[in-house]
């Protein structure tokens, strides 16, 4: 990461330096740096909402109805996390509203299911396998209903605004597919070289 | 679409309302426990914003000094070898770093190419099928404190790049 990150900015920096517009440098900061705080808080009220319904879902045992419901295919993909653990209840859940297309939920959902699974990573500051899974599948996840393009074209005049939704799956089933078995292959690759 | 309509209209009231019901039957103080959930919103949120200030920058610069362009610049002669359009590589170089910056380029590729055309349909499809990588890394590493990404951030991008080359391919099956 650190990496990536110098070679944004200093590749950034060294092209303006280049085409002598240096001033883009800080007027591109300072965009990301407001833009960056409009998004943290612009989160707050769907978050604490999603998050007050999760802790009562909590309180009931439903995360760990979904746990167990979910464990037959989890139990592959996430040998790291116990049986009946939350953290599989909260990642279920968050890949369930990523399908449906419900972003406001998804994000609190993500963030219930990494926090479960920091727990079980002692609070490292280095991700888990089961992380990197998580983030894997969520990152290349299928959406059904793709709304916001869906509306772009409806506002475009489109003949047929959802003719895109059969090769838009299909094409994510192989981004998804090709996420997960890279994931597979890295985590047992690093699981063998640790020993 | 209506189907579509209806089923995406009822999915949150109705987990509300099943959530709320299994609460009531368990006997779960149901305020007490939202208020107390929601509470942590505001730290999470809080908390994002370093990372999220790290990251915006970066790709804040990277994107108005021109540094964007050269990178699309280096990659076009590949993507002209596969013969895929040129217009639609803004998209494709932006779509892992800004959500709002794609869906920008992406309502402009529909509106000035027309929804049913090859780049329109090619757009809207790479719009669904890709996802904003960095972004979400960054806000789901930053909740919880972790730094070190590990091959995350490489598979993310593998993703991305598999699923857009999978959506060319399949915007030429069905649109030819």
């Amino acid at each position: 990461m650190n990496v990536i990150w110098l070679f944004f900015l200093l590749g950034g920096i060294g092209i303006a330096a280049s085409h002598g517009d240096i001033q883009k440098v800080t007027d591109g900061a300072l965009k990301g740096a407001e833009m960056a705080v409009e998004v943290a808080l612009g989160l707050i009220g769907a978050m604490s909402l999603w998050l007050g319904i999760m802790r009562i879902a909590q309180e009931a045992g439903l995360i760990r109805v979904v746990a167990r419901l979910a464990r037959p295919f989890m139990e592959r993909l996430f040998p790291s996390i116990p049986a009946n653990h939350p953290a599989l209840g909260h990642i279920l859940m968050n890949l369930s509203a990523n399908v449906l297309g419900l972003g406001s939920a998804a994000t609190p959902f993500g963030m219930k299911a990494m926090q479960a699974m920091q727990e079980l990573n002692r609070n490292r500051p280095e991700a888990s396998a089961a992380m990197c899974t998580f983030l894997a599948m969520n990152t290349s996840c299928i959406t059904i209903v793709p709304a916001t393009i869906i509306s772009v074209r409806v506002a475009a005049n489109s003949g047929n605004p959802t003719e895109i939704v059969v090769p838009t799956i299909l094409a994510t089933t192989v981004g998804m597919s090709v996420a997960v078995t890279a994931d597979w292959l890295l985590r047992t690759y690093f699981q063998r070289r640790r020993g | 679409m209506s189907i579509f309509n209806t089923l995406s209209q009822w999915t949150v009231p109705m987990l509300f309302a099943v959530i709320l019901i299994a609460g009531a039957v368990r006997k779960v103080k149901v305020y007490d426990a939202f208020v107390a959930g929601a509470e942590e919103g505001f730290t999470i949120a809080v908390k994002l914003i370093p990372y999220l200030v790290a990251m915006l920058v970066a790709i804040g610069i990277f994107r108005e000094t021109g540094a964007m362009d050269m990178v699309m610049n280096a990659i076009s002669p590949l993507t002209n070898f596969l013969g895929i359009p040129g217009e639609i590589l803004p998209l494709a170089v932006m779509r892992p770093l800004s959500g709002s910056g794609a869906l920008g380029v992406a309502t402009e590729l529909i509106q000035t190419h027309g929804p049913d055309s090859f780049v329109g349909r090619l757009a809207s499809i790479m719009q669904g099928t890709t996802d904003t990588t960095f972004f979400v890394l960054t806000i789901y590493f930053g909740a919880v404190g972790v730094r070190q990404y590990r091959y995350s951030l490489f598979t993310g991008l593998l993703a991305d790049v598999t699923s857009f080359l999978a959506s060319v391919y399949f915007c030429r099956l069905f649109f030819g």
